[in-house]
């Protein structure tokens, strides 16, 4: 049949399976929007405040569904408006397509009113971008670009689609559903390898990112780690993979991680690292990073393997798949002196927890626990709430920690929050830091728009915490542009947007406000004061090793 | 520090140059000859790449370069395996007190003169990089006024080629 691109557009994304888009309208996309007028029984366009919101929130959605999120902005600054949001993606691997509207074919080049570059702008950010200039490609550029954002390691992908494309016509022919690249298992020769050095060693480690959840290997990983008496230990995007009383599981790793499984897996001879990329948050200095530790490294992406660290042996696969050819050749043993050792890293962690009473982040945290149902999904802002929340919170299934990894994108919390509830349809909780919060809380708007069911927690400590922290440890507490002692109502600026809140200083405050949050049916705000001293520790310096840790801050 | 040669058969497409560049810089390649041409086919253009770095560097190198899309084929070429040349072009003054040393030079060389006018003489020298080098540092004993070279293009000994890696 003969359609019009933008037609033929929102046409392959039904087609594609998707029944959810997230944008913001504007002049070279107006055709879009027309068309998305036009077939609005089979697709739902979500509104935002604002293109940035609306990346967050296609992110938030696919990072909790695995399905591409998709966005929609104009040319110009609707396009760079999405720039921070598909670099979050990005570092994080989440599959998302961003659909652009472009000038004219005739007038590209030059510098027409709103038009940006922003193939060129994105270049860097995405797994791939498109600039589709002739309507016979535009369905098939689509197609493959749902194809590629969730094959291999999965990525954004922007497609831009001048004015002119989007209003000519040209025959559509509907297709099926792609499926994505076949998975392939590493190559029999290093799977070997790593089960020879798995075989051999005494103190195993297992290392988990977010690359499992992708694979999702979790079944596997957890038999491995059963069969050779291995602990486990997870980058921030490991966190939710499995749930946190996993047995076993020693938490998270890194500058903030967890001190028992930092000095397990520094201790460790063999780590096995399944879908992690060993980021500079992570190592710390690499060259006292594990020094006694042969590496076996699963990844999908070859160019992560030996990229931060030497590694011993490593694998190119997908994970699943690999894991799956490598149990067998993995022999059963119990490592009663490897688990010993784990216990005492277990007790000295204990031992240096924070056992403070009263209105502290870790009982914050910990009490808004108690509240979460099996499936309730958490997203986080950046900054110290982010690593109080990946420390403290447990959760119960996967694709329910919602963070911005490696980007550390402030103000991503309420837009990847608003996507997130449309995947989980039930409540979700943000939980967010004054500093963040502020933004990008225009997005309260869509949130009351859609009565959306959203407990945001705001981590009100009047500062940027973490900066602030730096400059505590590193900068002999000279504050600067830190202590940001803003007058902001948050509970009237709820009101403002039609949302509802409270400001609490108890933890029996909190519990109740939690309660009455998840008993109403839209947003809710709970403003937590808490004190502007308060640390996120452990903390692993930058680029410091083990014996730099802080564990305890006295004056 | 190695010397490393890699060829890479890419789409040929508008933009594809671009992002191949765009992955070098952004990543720190340090590329020291980068030569495009079109191929036998229409569809694809080739890419011969060369770059000083350790081994894990190389191996990051075609790493990243297999995650473009619009990378069809690479082939790692060693200098044992391959046939490489470059060509120069070197315009020098033509002043008497020099001109038969150079010539000289030049004939030595075996670089064929292009240009040769009042002012000045071109040469043009087809050979591998070293001694396009070795002429380059020979020239700068006299005046030169402009060098231009292409950059090494390299094929593989053989029936070999870089379509069949992939079966195109």
């Amino acid at each position: 049949m003969i359609l019009s691109g933008s037609d033929i557009i929102v046409r392959t994304l039904i087609e594609q399976g998707v029944d959810i888009v997230f944008g913001y309208p504007g002049g070279q996309v107006i055709n879009i929007y027309d068309s998305l007028y036009k077939y609005q029984n089979e697709i739902n366009h979500i509104l935002t405040a604002h293109e940035q919101g609306a990346a967050h929130a296609a992110d938030g959605y696919a990072r909790s569904t695995g399905k591409p999120g998709i966005v929609i902005a104009t040319s110009g600054p609707g396009a760079t408006n999405l720039v921070t949001g598909i670099a979050t993606a990005y570092l994080d691997s989440i599959p998302m397509i961003a659909i652009t509207g472009n000038v004219a074919t005739t007038s590209i080049g030059t510098d027409s009113f709103q038009e940006v570059d922003i193939t060129g702008v994105t270049l860097p950010i995405t797994k791939h971008n498109y600039f589709v200039s002739d309507i016979s490609e535009l369905a098939d550029t689509i197609r493959e670009a749902f194809s590629l954002s969730v094959s291999g390691r999965p990525g954004p992908v922007l497609i831009d689609i001048p004015k002119d494309v989007q209003t000519a016509v040209c025959e559509f022919t509907p297709a099926d559903k792609i499926t994505p690249d076949e998975r392939f298992p590493a190559k029999d020769i290093r799977i070997q390898a790593a089960a020879e050095c798995i075989n051999k060693c005494k103190k195993p480690f297992i290392y988990f990112g977010g690359g499992l959840t992708a694979s999702g290997a979790q079944k596997e990983m957890l038999a491995l780690a059963e069969k050779i008496d291995a602990p486990l230990g997870c980058s921030m995007m490991g966190i939710s993979a499995i749930p946190t009383d996993t047995d076993g599981f020693l938490g998270m790793q890194g500058m903030h991680g967890h001190l028992a499984c930092t000095t397990a897996m520094h201790n460790a001879d063999c780590i096995i690292a399944l879908g992690v990329r060993f980021n500079d948050r992570v190592m710390g200095d690499m060259k006292k990073f594990a020094l006694n530790a042969k590496i076996v490294h699963i990844d999908i992406d070859g160019a992560e393997i030996s990229k931060n660290t030497l590694d011993f042996t490593g694998l190119r696969g997908d994970l699943k798949e690999t894991l799956i050819k490598l149990l067998p050749l993995i022999k059963e043993s119990k490592k009663p002196n490897w688990k010993k050792d784990i216990q005492e890293y277990k007790d000295f962690e204990n031992k240096n927890s924070d056992t403070r009473d009263g209105f502290t982040p870790k009982n914050i945290i910990e009490h808004l626990n108690k509240h979460f149902k099996q499936g309730t999904a958490v997203v986080t802002d950046v900054g110290q709430h982010q690593m109080w929340a990946a420390q403290y919170i447990s959760l119960k299934s996967q694709r329910k920690f919602i963070s911005s990894g490696g980007l550390g994108t402030m103000g991503f919390g309420l837009g990847a929050a608003i996507g997130s509830t449309f995947a989980n349809k039930e409540r979700v909780v943000l939980i967010t830091g004054d500093g963040s919060f502020g933004m990008n809380l225009n997005e309260l708007a869509t949130a009351v728009r859609y009565n959306l069911p959203i407990t945001v927690i705001i981590m009100n400590n009047s500062a940027l915490g973490m900066v602030r922290q730096w400059q505590t440890f590193f900068f002999e507490k000279r504050y600067s542009n830190t202590d940001i002692n803003s007058t902001t109502d948050f509970v009237a600026l709820a009101k403002a947007f039609g949302a509802s809140g409270e400001k609490v200083n108890t933890l029996d405050g909190f519990n109740s406000a939690v309660e009455t949050s998840f008993k109403c049916d839209g947003t809710y705000i709970i403003d937590c004061e808490i004190s502007k001293e308060e640390l996120v520790l452990p903390m692993l310096p930058s680029g410091g090793s083990m014996e730099d840790i802080i564990i305890n801050f006295e004056e | 520090m190695n010397r490393y040669t890699v060829a890479v058969l890419v789409q040929n497409k508008f933009g594809v140059l671009n992002k191949v560049t765009s992955m070098f810089r952004r990543r720190q390649f340090n590329i020291s000859s980068l030569t495009v041409s079109e191929t036998e086919s229409n569809e694809f253009s080739r890419i011969t790449v060369t770059f000083d770095g350790d081994e894990i560097k190389e191996q990051q190198l075609v790493n990243q370069l297999y995650k473009l899309p619009d990378v069809v084929s690479i082939r790692e070429l060693d200098g044992k395996n391959t046939v490489s040349a470059e060509l120069l072009l070197i315009k020098m003054a033509n002043e008497a007190e020099t001109r038969g040393d150079i010539i000289a030079a030049a004939d030595a060389f075996e670089a064929k003169t292009v240009d040769y006018s009042r002012e000045s003489m071109v040469f043009q020298l087809t050979a591998d990089s070293i001694r396009i080098d070795e002429f380059i540092n020979l020239m700068r004993d006299y005046n030169i006024l402009e060098i231009c070279r292409t950059g090494i293009v390299s094929l593989e000994k053989g029936a070999e080629t870089i379509r069949k890696v992939t079966n195109l």
